[in-house]
């Protein structure tokens, strides 16, 4: 069998194991699974509002899931995207509030200060990772946790002890009126568009920059990228950067459109870890992050109609959790579909 | 306060906090010491905590005061069985272990909320009515100083801790399991030359690791939240993975360190109503946990190695 053919199949299979598996979950908790996916399918594409709705919680995927699979592709695991992600929303959040400027200034300015306080947040891992061989995944779940005291922390000292910060400006909003009317509120905003350019701006860094070239060759062997001549440290350093950027930038999506503010938060938002399985999914290429996060963002999204036929949104959770052991074994079903087509020519 | 007293408080409280670290902590040790990577603690003490909380509601009446203990049991033996998803994604399957232990946090917390609200009907379960008793242990609590430190007033989950603590160490570093166990997480090509059967020794210490995390679960479920809901256990699985890596591997570090780290959690929550710690901001005291792991990764407390196999998947054959 073809390699590319199996790329494709290992995870269109996992997927449709993870629906199966699923069923059996509801089935055997006494719940009718035709029923749930019917009540997901109608969360999803219902009417123009749920469409709207699954764009919105797509947007933040992509750019979580193109985080995790940039740094994967340089070699790099980059369990940090929930923290840098938190870092992104508070400075979005905070340029937002805090500055009066014209829109075509002010809403950029916010987006940018969104990716510099992700790329800051992972610069650190990625120094550690580079100077002195620190294991960055330890160091990036680290991380984490601090995004979420320090976070906390800053938007209680910056609104006096209060749990959310003022709503941002008009000026710095992705909101806009069309897309409000078009979509019955559905808090369906412009970010879609930053994530499909940033989905472009990765395939272009990895695969048309010399760059791109040398922090994929970093990723495959350190050794010979060194005697190559390149500059080992500085491309895990950048690398760590640039993923941490996209992470920021899935933050201003929360900052800039669907919440316009943000609050104090008592655990973690979950895209970031949610943007594993979608880089794992997408086979780490940008247009496989774009099918994972909108495979995975609608399920999330349509989840929430499922408590209309009393099953617990929870569900969906357990079919992607399902999903990405299914792609992570992916080893075992690659044996098994090279077993079935050695049969077939066999035969 | 005198000095004095703020000591009788804060060690107790600290020792208390830390129990449900140590243990899983511990859990840790063994698993990554055979060579298995296990991010997926968080996911396991998640299990645990749910299932100590759904027995300990559902049988109160049944089993009266030793309902706390008989839960731990079950919910250790649930986070065991539970882990075996792990151990064969990670040892059989050759899964990337941190991407499978990402998925075992994934679906530990989805599984339980998913329960939850199937067999309440609502997103958190009701307080259970009872809990871990303290104690006072005869003698010893007479120790001037001492005593009313460590013997008063104490519950039995910390005692619990500290002597699985010991005994991981015991086996660990005094028994042939345990040298078998460190051998294949070092070298696992030479552990199977010589016999040892690597696939198996995974598989056992992964399960250890659950049953650990499972009973640590529990037992922050039934003595500091009182109920499960989706913020029970909220980063203590990953606490007890700074732990393991503080403490270097080693059972004596980790208790050590998850009893530093319950130490400034127990500050964090208790320091209003200490003179001097009320001054610091609690911020600092939240991630003054994962600073420090960051700090002894990186070698500015003295150099933390993994062993060496950690995070490979053994292929036979292979060099």
């Amino acid at each position: 069998m073809p390699k590319k053919l199996t790329t494709i199949l290992v995870p269109v299979i996992s997927v449709i194991l993870g629906l199966l598996v699923g069923a059996i979950v509801m089935l055997v908790s006494g719940y009718d699974p035709v029923e749930g996916y019917l009540a997901l399918w109608e969360g999803i594409f219902g009417d123009v509002y749920t469409l709207g709705g699954t764009v919105r919680q797509i947007t933040p995927y992509v750019l979580a899931g193109l985080a995790v699979a940039f740094a994967f592709r340089t070699g790099l695991f980059n369990i940090g995207v929930e923290g840098q992600l938190i870092m992104g929303w508070l400075a979005a959040a905070y340029v937002g509030y805090a500055f009066d400027l014209p829109a075509i200034i002010h809403l950029p300015l916010a987006i940018l200060a969104a990716a510099v306080a992700g790329a800051l947040w992972a610069f650190i891992p990625g120094l550690l990772k580079a100077k002195l061989q620190v294991h960055e995944v330890i160091v990036t779940i680290m991380m984490n946790y601090i995004a979420l005291h320090v976070s906390n922390a800053i938007i209680k000292s910056l609104t006096d002890g209060g749990e959310k910060t003022p709503a941002i400006h008009e000026s710095a909003s992705l909101r806009s009126a069309f897309l409000d009317n078009l979509t019955e509120y559905s808090r369906m905003h412009y970010g879609f568009v930053i994530a499909l350019i940033m989905v472009v701006i990765m395939w272009f860094i990895l695969e048309r920059t010399k760059r791109g070239f040398e922090l994929k060759a970093v990723g495959f062997n350190q050794n010979a990228s060194e005697y190559a001549g390149m500059n080992v440290n500085k491309n895990i350093i950048l690398a760590m950067v640039i993923s941490g950027a996209f992470a920021g930038l899935a933050g201003a999506m929360e900052a800039l459109g669907t919440f316009g503010n943000v609050s104090v938060i008592g655990g973690f938002t979950g895209i970031g870890f949610d943007g594993i399985a979608v880089a794992l999914l997408g086979a780490n290429a940008p247009l496989g992050v774009l099918l994972g996060a909108t495979l995975f963002g609608s399920l999330k999204f349509g989840a929430l109609n499922m408590p209309n036929v009393g099953i617990p949104v929870e569900i969906v959770s357990i079919i992607i959790a399902l999903v990405i052991f299914f792609v992570a074994s992916g080893y075992i079903i690659r044996v098994f579909l090279e077993r079935m087509s050695k049969k077939k020519e066999a035969k | 306060m005198s000095f004095l007293e703020v000591l009788y408080f804060i060690v107790p409280t600290a020792i208390f906090y830390a129990a449900p670290l140590i243990l899983t902590a511990i859990g840790g040790v063994f698993s990554e010491r055979s060579g298995v990577v296990n991010i997926g603690l968080e996911g396991l003490m998640v299990m645990g905590a749910f299932v100590g909380i759904v027995f300990n509601l559902t049988y109160v009446d049944t089993f009266g005061a030793w309902t706390p203990w008989i839960s731990l049991l079950v919910a250790g033996l649930a986070a065991g069985i539970f882990s075996i998803l792990h151990a064969v994604a990670s040892i059989s399957f050759r899964a990337d272990q941190t991407v499978s232990g990402v998925a075992i946090n994934l679906l530990g917390i989805a599984i339980a909320l998913f329960s939850v609200k199937m067999l309440y009907d609502k997103g958190q379960t009701d307080m259970i009515k009872v809990r871990f008793p303290r104690f006072n242990i005869p003698f010893l609590e007479d120790i001037p100083l001492i005593g009313p430190m460590f013997f008063k007033d104490v519950y039995g989950t910390s005692i619990l801790a500290i002597a699985i603590a010991i005994m991981a160490w015991f086996i660990i570093y005094k028994t042939p399991f345990g040298l078998r166990l460190r051998a294949v997480g070092e070298h696992p090509t030479a552990a199977d030359t010589m016999g040892v059967n690597v696939t198996k020794m995974r598989y056992i210490a992964v399960i250890i690791s659950g049953v650990l995390g499972g009973i640590g679960g529990a037992i922050y479920s039934q003595t500091i939240s009182g109920d499960f809901g989706h913020a029970t256990i909220n980063g203590q699985g990953f606490m007890a993975i700074a732990a393991m890596i503080f403490g270097k591997w080693h059972p004596l570090g980790a208790l050590g360190a998850a009893i530093f780290f319950g130490f400034a959690q127990s500050l964090s929550i208790a320091g209003s109503s200490i003179p001097y710690i009320k001054e610091i901001p609690s911020v600092y005291l939240h991630i003054l946990p994962y600073v420090l792991t960051i700090f002894a990764l990186a070698g500015f407390i003295g150099k933390a190695n993994a062993p060496k196999a950690s995070g490979q998947p053994y292929i036979k054959g292979k060099r």
